[in-house]
């Protein structure tokens, strides 16, 4: 099975270049550094607007990317586009986003920028990764004991 | 004391939204870190999936080590990494791991993605946590006068 372990290998490779142009990203765009990410948000204090700018330069490449996929049926590698379902605006949404959206400004860090400054050995990035992997545990936990209590009533 | 830098966060957009654009024409996948960090931890899908999350975050953990070599001024000045104690950065990444999960993504998967295909829930989630980022700082260090 030449051919098929050719793909798995080009599926790996892909995934792994895109996780890395992403952290190398992240690093050139000042959103490894907490007290960038604090000054973006400090709107009446000495306000940073340069993060804006990094989602018009993300928004801008990858809604391209998003209307060529649109026209597709299956990916470049032969598999099906994973769209998110379509749903509606419910209260978990907004309190889980109001919720990151403190801890964002508490601690300057998002998820990737957290992974990315734990892995070059930052100290406060690191105690954030293993809080924010405790929190998301809890979440999961959490979320186990509502799927189970709403199964046990129904 | 930060500074405008527009061209450069402008480039690392770009690359961001590049990264993104090819887990989604090559994978069909949404790049949201959290989403991809909870679902490792809780081991979801099939070995293929399993195996393509551990490739991103291993690029991501790379590209990490690397730029701690070529360009460590990413993670800030030494002693100055956040302008807030160690406390509030661990109350805070719990904060940031709790509600990625519940709100089903961060600033990558709505911020970034869900906002590029102009989801309604997406909209929704980045306007609230801008938001309620922007109260948390100005709380922080204009009423608590923390980290100024």
């Amino acid at each position: 099975m030449k051919t098929d372990s050719r793909s798995v290998l080009i599926a790996i490779l892909s995934a792994a270049a895109a996780g890395a142009l992403f952290g190398i990203g992240l690093g050139i765009a000042g959103m490894s550094r907490p007290t960038k990410i604090q000054a973006f948000l400090d709107v009446t204090g000495a306000w940073d607007p340069s993060l804006a700018l990094v989602m018009v330069g993300a928004i801008g490449v990858h809604s391209l990317a998003v209307i060529a996929a649109k026209r597709r049926e299956r990916t470049a590698l032969g598999g099906i586009f994973h769209w998110p379902k379509p749903a509606a605006v419910d209260k978990a949404l907004l309190i889980g986003s109001a919720v990151f959206g403190i801890g964002w400004g508490l601690g300057g860090f998002c998820p990737g920028p957290a992974l990315l400054g734990a892995a070059a050995g930052n100290a406060t990035a690191i105690i954030f990764v293993v809080a924010m992997v405790a929190g998301m545990i809890a979440r999961h936990t959490s979320a186990r004991r509502e799927a189970a209590r709403t199964a046990g009533t129904s | 004391m930060e500074s405008f830098t527009p061209i450069s966060s402008l480039v690392g957009g770009a690359l961001i939204g590049l990264a993104a654009s090819i887990l989604l024409l090559f994978h069909g996948r949404v790049a949201g870190v959290a989403g991809i960090l909870g679902e490792t931890l809780r081991g979801d899908g099939t070995r293929g999936e399993g195996v393509f999350r551990a490739a991103f975050l291993a690029g991501l953990v790379v590209a990490g080590i690397a730029l701690r070599v070529v360009y460590p001024a990413a993670f800030g000045a030494a002693g100055s990494s956040s302008a807030t104690g160690i406390a509030f950065v661990a109350i805070a990444g719990v904060l940031v791991g709790y509600g990625t999960r519940l709100g089903s993504g961060c600033t990558s998967g709505h911020g970034v993605c869900g906002l590029s295909r102009l989801s309604k829930r997406s909209i929704a989630a980045t306007l609230t946590f801008m938001a309620a980022g922007g109260v948390t700082v100005f709380v922080v260090r204009h009423v608590l006068g923390v980290g100024q």
